[in-house]
């Protein structure tokens, strides 16, 4: 047995070894964490603006999303609210600290998020043309995890502006086509509500036959994809609920936030 | 072994996926476009030349017994930089990536390169082994990126190349293409080209299929 393969030897080698790796991929995630959570902050504000449908390739983000009124929105009450500031307000984290959120009931909570914030940060936009759009956050379960995104609307509270996530675990291929541009381009001019002010928009299966009753509440569903469809659709139906922006839409349309 | 040797042998003669039939995996995934495929190409270059150079190092000095923990730690290490330097300055591109920036930790290059490689020879030429092999792989890679994106979904790296017929061009899209299994054939079809090519490649039959039976009946 060479003086290489001794049990001493090999300790030393792995135990060096060890700390050389752990001290070099410690020091570089700690030295890029600054710039990873910038390109972060950058990916969300440019995935409000293409939800909002406002980002122009021409312009940075930044700039862009100067023109952007962020507000704070008691959900309970569903008026805009003051008490908690919206700098540096995280709402992901608010929903899972228990003294930012409320648990929801098994029944209720059909996005299956297990926690729904007190407060949420919604962005306002006004276009050129003078049109006001609300960009709500949303979030819910798909099939592998869960799926963050944006959905934004019209003054009207009616209208879908557009639909985008930004952050996702759906397989590439399949539930990952919510990102595909050509699927997103199917939610802007949807209806969210019957007349009644009962929510109809719904997420089918197949293809929805634009010249039947009732298309513009209805989106195609993504071919092999049901369980993402059934997510993504669940997602909408919470958010636009009672336990959800449901209060802030009905005061907003009275115009009363 | 010169150093030119190293650095382009394994594109033809050599050729990791071609040859050796390592790294198909990710082949696989990673080529439905071009963007992503370049990307995967120089990540892979850069952890299989540095985890060469750095197991070569540690060569004379790695327990036989641990030889391929040492290896792995050392790849895995790299693959983490990797991933956070592209988090930190391609974050687009890096979550088009997501899984398989991690997943060259499992390529066989990587690992095949270290062990075959690394562990006989010192840092410099080993170092150049592993571009070399970055750039086999990278041969591959960017062939099948190249005829997947083209036929596939009608662009290359993004720019419309041909007209797809659904946006009112004439091209008809073969979405076959897009999924994993085209690239198997391509790569089939590439691996028949090198080898009629260069028949040198043509592995020896491991048995000889027999006559039919006719002389079995004799000897009966």
């Amino acid at each position: 047995m060479s003086s290489k393969d001794s049990i001493a030897k090999t300790l030393t080698v792995a135990t060096l070894l060890c700390v050389v790796c752990s001290v070099i991929v410690s020091t570089a995630a700690v030295l890029l964490k600054p710039a990873q959570i910038a390109n972060k902050e950058l990916d969300f504000k440019r995935n409000i603006l293409s939800a909002a449908g406002l980002l122009d390739p021409a312009s940075t983000v930044e700039k862009q999303f100067e023109n952007i009124v962020v507000k704070m929105v008691d959900l309970e009450t569903g008026k805009f609210s003051t008490a908690v500031s919206p700098d540096g307000y995280d709402q992901t984290k608010a929903a899972k600290e228990p003294s930012t959120s409320q648990p929801l009931p098994k029944s209720d909570d059909i996005a299956k998020i297990g926690r729904v914030e007190d407060y949420a940060k919604v962005y306002i936009a006004q276009t050129d043309s003078g049109k006001k759009i609300v960009v709500l956050p949303v979030r819910g379960y798909g099939l592998w995890g869960t799926l963050y995104g944006f959905l934004a609307v019209e003054g009207d509270m009616n209208t879908v502006v557009g639909l985008g996530f930004y952050d996702h675990k759906e397989t590439p291929g399949l539930g990952g086509e919510v990102d595909n541009p050509r699927w997103k381009a199917l939610w802007p001019g949807k209806k969210l509500f019957n007349p009644d002010g009962s929510i109809a928009i719904a997420v089918i299966k197949g293809s929805v036959d634009t010249s039947a009753k009732g298309s513009e509440h209805k989106v195609d569903g993504l071919s092999g994809a049901t369980l993402t469809t059934k997510g993504v659709h669940n997602l909408i139906q919470f958010w636009l609920g009672e336990d959800g922006y449901g209060p802030f839409i009905a005061n907003m349309k009275k115009g009363k936030a | 072994m010169k150093a030119k040797e190293l650095l382009f042998k394994p594109i033809l003669d050599d050729n990791p996926i071609g040859l050796q039939i390592l790294g198909i995996c990710s082949a696989l995934a990673v080529t439905s476009s071009l963007n992503v495929t370049l990307v995967m190409c120089i990540a892979l270059t850069t952890v299989t030349a540095f985890s060469n150079f750095f197991v070569s190092l540690v060569r004379n000095h790695a327990p036989g017994s641990i030889r391929i923990i040492v290896q792995m730690t050392i790849i895995a290490s790299l693959v983490i930089v990797v991933d956070q330097v592209l988090k930190a300055v391609a974050y687009d591109l890096s979550k088009q990536l997501s899984v398989f920036v991690g997943l060259i930790i499992t390529n066989c290059i990587v690992m095949g390169r270290a062990e075959a490689f690394a562990m006989k020879n010192p840092p410099i030429p080993s170092f150049l082994d592993g571009i070399g092999n970055g750039l086999g792989y990278s041969f591959f890679l960017i062939i099948l990126g190249v005829v997947r994106e083209l036929f596939g979904s009608g662009k290359l790296l993004g720019f419309e190349i041909l007209p797809l017929a659904t946006e009112g061009g004439w091209y008809i899209s073969n979405g076959l293409l897009l999924l994993p299994p085209s690239a198997f054939f391509l790569i089939g079809l590439i691996i028949w080209g090198i080898r009629a090519f260069k028949p040198s490649q043509v592995e020896r039959d491991e048995f000889k299929i027999a006559h039919n039976s006719t002389k079995t009946a004799e000897v009966l």
